[in-house]
């Protein structure tokens, strides 16, 4: 029978909860990782089995966790319990290795951006906030790290290496920041094309590469921000997170800082969707698993008051890609509900109907089992939830 | 034999409890005790020093016989009673956060 496992990174450790196919009754397993911030989680689409994990602290720097039982166990990748470096082993103690590329060979990646105060910044690597596993490949692993770049692993974790034709393609020294730091948060590949890979970054912009992520260019033509110097900047854009329809990857969605973007074409143009949306600010946006066209988000009243209007919870459903949205409600609290819904704390499943996930920064998981309609909760005290994830099980 | 004491998680990460002891050749400096302990949990590597610049994270502190040596040398020699295992290096974590 199928199911579903839901990975669920927090402020201070990991949670996975499985249910069958009806979701309705659910195991919950962790915290993983105890105390430690646990940014993102994601499985391999190849290897349920094989799932990636960024674990992170402000007193220890980074981690890459791998397990590859769906969970049960987890290790660093190349450091296996109970091993010590030996000569001619594998590589040991680098799998949370992020070093910037500056070598020429590779084109001399810029090594400054534009800091808060207006100057050039080094480049410091913080950590991984997203970790997004090959379609194709399961030691193939691509991490989105702050400050903005992209690391491709190939032997499932061990080591890294930085795509560093995505920091020197040009635009860099124009990035900057957001509140949250300069963060390389969505990563998507294409289902349909291996070498086409979509990043977006805080606050610069989202990009696409063509050849598997050797070079790229900025795709930000139609967004427009009024609180940068020029508000249709090729970058400097506050995108929040983007999402990909399944059945036709060029049909592209935003969540910017203010608006609710859509893209018919794989991000050349974007048009503005927010329609009625209360209010347009925001974090997630997801799309569902077979209708390309029906979307949600949950706006977020200002980027100076995180959490939803009116103290209500609400989910809003476009079934028209946009500007026409209906409030979904049911289940989730309408009354002093102060909450935030983070950047990758929403996700879906491919089961039919298609099952829809959200977290809060009050430790809540919602699941709504029939496409949005009907919310429940599935746990509602672990810690503030930065991110979910979910694999379907066959 | 050296001995060395971790913060809790970086226990976690390392599979041990309490202390660690690792043997240190030449000078028993804060860099080679640290050497020598990445040498032996590598799982380590990068959580103590920074990976790219080899750098004390900043919320971590070396102390010695009672001692902040967080910004002492590296390369300073460790007291003998670190050297001979009478007493630890404490790496702590600060007392910060939420």
């Amino acid at each position: 029978m199928s199911g579903v496992r839901v990975l669920v990174g927090t402020k201070k450790g990991a949670f996975i909860l499985t249910s069958d196919g009806k979701r309705e009754k659910w195991d919950v397993s962790g915290p993983h990782f105890a105390g430690w911030e646990m940014y993102h989680l994601k499985g391999s689409p190849m290897d349920p089995n094989r799932i990636y994990a960024s674990q992170t602290s402000g007193w220890f720097g980074q981690i890459i966790q791998r397990s590859d039982d769906g969970g049960k166990t987890w290790h660093q990748p190349g450091t296996p319990p109970g091993e010590t470096t030996g000569p001619g082993g594998q590589p040991k103690g680098e799998s949370n290795k992020f070093v910037y590329d500056t070598s020429q060979a590779t084109g001399a990646p810029l090594t400054t951006h534009q800091f808060y105060d207006g100057t050039q910044h080094p480049w410091e690597f913080k950590r991984v906030w997203h970790l997004e596993p090959s379609l194709s490949d399961p030691d193939t692993v691509y991490a989105g790290v702050e400050d903005a770049a992209l690391f491709k692993s190939t032997n499932g974790g061990k080591t890294w290496e930085e795509l560093s034709g995505l920091r020197g393609h040009g635009t860099g020294p124009n990035w900057q920041p957001g509140a949250g730091g300069m963060c390389l948060h969505s990563i998507l590949l294409d289902p349909k094309d291996a070498k086409r890979i979509f990043i977006a970054i805080s606050a610069a912009g989202a990009f696409r590469s063509d050849d598997g992520g050797k070079s790229w260019k900025p795709i930000n033509k139609g967004l427009k921000s009024l609180y940068i110097p020029n508000p249709e900047a090729e970058v400097g854009h506050c995108v929040h997170h983007i999402a990909q329809a399944r059945q036709k990857p060029e049909m592209l969605y935003m969540q910017k800082h203010w608006d609710v973007m859509r893209s018919l074409d794989a991000g050349e143009t974007w048009t503005e969707v927010s329609g009625n949306l209360p209010t347009d600010f925001g974090f997630v946006i997801d799309v569902n698993a077979h209708e390309p066209e029906t979307i949600y988000v949950v706006p977020i009243k200002s980027d100076g008051e995180h959490y939803p209007p009116e103290g209500k919870l609400r989910v809003y459903r476009s079934k028209s890609g946009g500007n026409e949205w209906e409030e979904l409600t049911k289940g989730l609290p309408q009354a002093n509900c102060y909450v935030n819904v983070l950047r990758d704390a929403m996700a879906v499943d491919t089961l039919d109907r298609c099952g829809v996930y959200f977290g809060t920064t009050g430790g809540q998981v919602y699941c709504s089992p029939d496409a949005g309609d009907n919310w429940t909760p599935i746990v509602h005290d672990l810690p503030a939830v930065y991110s979910v994830e979910v694999q379907t099980l066959a | 034999m050296v001995r060395v004491e971790l913060p809790a998680h970086l226990r976690a990460l390392a599979h041990v409890k309490g202390e660690v002891t690792v043997e240190v050749a030449g000078t028993v400096c804060i860099l080679s005790v640290l050497d020598a302990v990445e040498a032996k949990y590598p799982m380590l590597e990068g959580t103590i020093r920074d990976h790219g610049t080899r750098k004390r994270r900043p919320f971590l502190r070396f102390f010695v016989c009672a001692e902040d040596w967080s910004h002492d040398p590296l390369d300073k020699p460790l007291p003998e009673a670190v050297a001979q295992g009478q007493e630890p290096l404490l790496v702590i974590g600060a007392i910060a956060g939420g």
